[in-house]
């Protein structure tokens, strides 16, 4: 058997020696192998990245982007890795732990639960429910890789999302993101902040700033969005149409 | 030294209420009202005429209890509390005395009810109620305060300890001596934690505390952390609660640290002015990560505990000033030869 590829994600120093220490003791029990150690979710988003990884050891108290915003980042990536969670006393997070079938451990870690959980070590789950028990307002930050870098997009800059072929483009005032998550998924994450205007476009609601109607050549007419601090306009299809007229007309 | 009697009387032994409480307010116009129906019952031959009665002997009394209460809170700091138990007897009854004649005058009683009738009444209730109240509070408040100054104290964040723990078995193997020492440090730690708080302490205590939960916090967080001290006019022997410096110093870890990248450092001023003891604790703050509640909680806390010592004469604020948050507390300042318990 291959050995078990590992990411230790803690920002403590010595609580990731004290698991290096424990899972060169499992040794002759489980092959494992630590590919990686990261100080935050960032790095950790990083280094997942780069190459397969098997497992995750993750702390939830981290700078930057904490464990459980980690995991929510992870939830959603295809070969993403199994996520244990490693935590001092968090009671909130391990009720909601224990009701969702997530695997965790309490610092001071033993050898044996540790073994234990690498045994058994699952996928994270996707469903919308639990996620949303977990991170109850969505996630703070959506992330893009460019080469090789991770990019942090804070969700309150975000103006518009879209489909496009395998990606979702985030759009701020700025510039856009390339984003690998289904805009389905954002859609249920983030319902109190966007609004569908189409199949394949989520609009911030509070950065809507009136609507237009065109006649195209056709003949037929349709209406379109016009949003805060970018001169494009966004075509809200017939369903839609209703929802997005009654935001705007509150 | 008169300030130093009323210290006393706060947490020791309880003399005269502090009128500035809104409970001793609805207490006194509660017995007023009920001293009010007794006589009213006392002197009644129709009980049909009972309830005018009473309306008539309430609408008499209650206005000179309320301007009395007014007038009591009103000189509180400047003057009751700085006198001893029975010259403050004298003066409550002089307030009420005074205020019950110009009520009399006022309304253009004196002829129907009799002014020295009037007076030997008021005079009687109020020395009944002060009875009642300092008796209260005798009965009641040391073993409240005591028992509320367990519960408060019983407090430390099971997040800290169990990293402090998960730390030092981290570097078990690599370096044992530190090891050794942080569990020295911890147990040190948890001696004070376990202690009977109830006793005032002297500021180098707190201070000694202090350091060696920061070392604690430095195996774990490293660089990180990093505290700056301003004591140069610190008072060491200045009495202060016990468990005063370490919980704001882990408050402000557990905020202003833990979930920073690269946080600016924790500022500790610790300064005499005059008479009181300034205490600043400045820590770097990002609203983001601060869930304003379980801030708020350790500081009412400590809060609570300044109140149970020093009643009012303390004050704790804490503050959001860009993106910094700045506890001050500020208390009076007191040491061994002022106090005793």
């Amino acid at each position: 058997m291959t050995a078990l590829r590992l990411i230790i994600v803690d920002d403590e120093k010595p609580a990731r020696e004290r698991l290096k220490n424990l899972l060169g003791d499992l040794q002759g029990d489980l092959a494992t192998y630590v590919v990686a150690e990261a100080c935050d979710g960032v790095e950790a988003l990083e280094r997942i990245h780069a190459g397969p990884i098997d497992v995750a050891l993750v702390d939830i108290r981290m700078p930057r982007l904490d464990g459980i915003e980690l995991a929510r980042h992870l939830a959603g990536m295809a070969r993403a890795p199994a996520v244990i969670f490693v935590t001092a006393f968090d009671q909130y997070a391990v009720k909601a732990f224990e009701l969702s079938a997530i695997d965790y451990l309490l610092k001071p870690v033993r050898a044996t639960r540790l073994l234990e959980a690498l045994k058994k070590a699952r996928r994270l789950p996707t469903d919308a429910d639990i996620w949303h028990t977990l991170v109850p307002s969505g996630r703070a930050h959506l992330h893009c890789i460019e080469r090789g870098r991770v990019l942090l997009v804070p969700v309150a800059d975000i103006v518009y999302l879209r489909a496009e072929l395998k990606y979702v483009t985030a759009r701020t005032p700025l510039r856009e993101y390339l984003l690998e998550e289904s805009l389905t998924h954002l859609e249920q994450e983030f319902a109190d902040r966007f609004i569908r205007l189409h199949r394949n476009c989520l609009v911030a609601r509070n950065a809507i700033a009136g609507c237009e109607r065109n006649t195209s050549d056709d003949g037929e007419s349709h209406w379109s969005v016009l949003v805060v601090g970018l001169t494009e306009r966004l075509p809200v299809s017939r369903r839609q149409w209703p929802q997005v007229k009654a935001l705007i007309r509150d | 030294m008169a300030r130093d009697a009323s210290i006393r009387e706060n947490a020791g032994f309880p003399g005269m209420p502090d009128f500035r409480n809104l409970g001793v307010w609805l207490r006194v116009l509660l017995a007023v009202n009920a001293l009010a129906l007794l006589a009213a019952l006392l002197r009644n031959r129709d009980i049909a005429a009972l309830p005018r009665e009473f309306a008539e002997l309430a609408a008499l009394v209650e206005p000179v209890a309320i301007a009395s209460v007014l007038l009591l809170a009103a000189s509180q700091r400047s003057l009751l509390s700085r006198l001893a138990f029975w010259p403050s007897v004298g003066y409550v009854e002089a307030i009420v005395a005074a205020l019950t004649t110009a009520f009399m005058i006022l309304f253009g009683l004196v002829e129907e009810i009799g002014l020295l009738r009037a007076l030997w009444w008021a005079l009687l209730a109020a020395a009944a109620i002060i009875g009642w109240l300092v008796l209260r509070a005798r009965a009641q408040s040391p073993a409240l305060a005591e028992a509320r100054l367990m519960a408060l104290t019983a407090r430390i964040r099971p997040h800290f300890l169990f990293n402090s723990l998960n730390a030092v078995l981290g570097i078990i193997r690599s370096d044992p001596r530190r090891a050794e020492v942080a569990l020295e440090e911890l147990s040190d730690l948890f001696r004070v934690l376990m202690r009977d708080n109830r006793d005032l302490v002297p500021l180098s205590e707190e201070i000694a505390l202090a350091r060696q939960y920061l070392a604690l916090e430095h195996l774990r967080l490293g660089d990180r952390l990093a505290v700056q001290w301003e004591i140069e006019t610190c008072p060491p022997d200045a009495l202060v609660p016990p468990l005063l410096l370490q919980p704001l110093l882990e408050n402000a870890v557990y905020y202003g640290i833990e979930p920073a990248e690269n946080p600016g450092p924790i500022v500790l001023r610790l300064a005499r002015e005059n008479d009181r003891v300034i205490i600043e604790l400045t820590n770097p703050y990002d609203a983001r990560h601060v869930h304003a509640s379980g801030n708020q909680m350790a500081l009412e806390n400590i809060r609570e505990r300044l109140l149970l010592f020093f009643d009012i004469e303390s004050s704790l604020v804490g503050r959001k000033i860009g993106a910094q948050y700045v506890v001050r507390i500020e208390l009076p300042y007191r040491h061994k030869r002022g106090v005793s318990r």
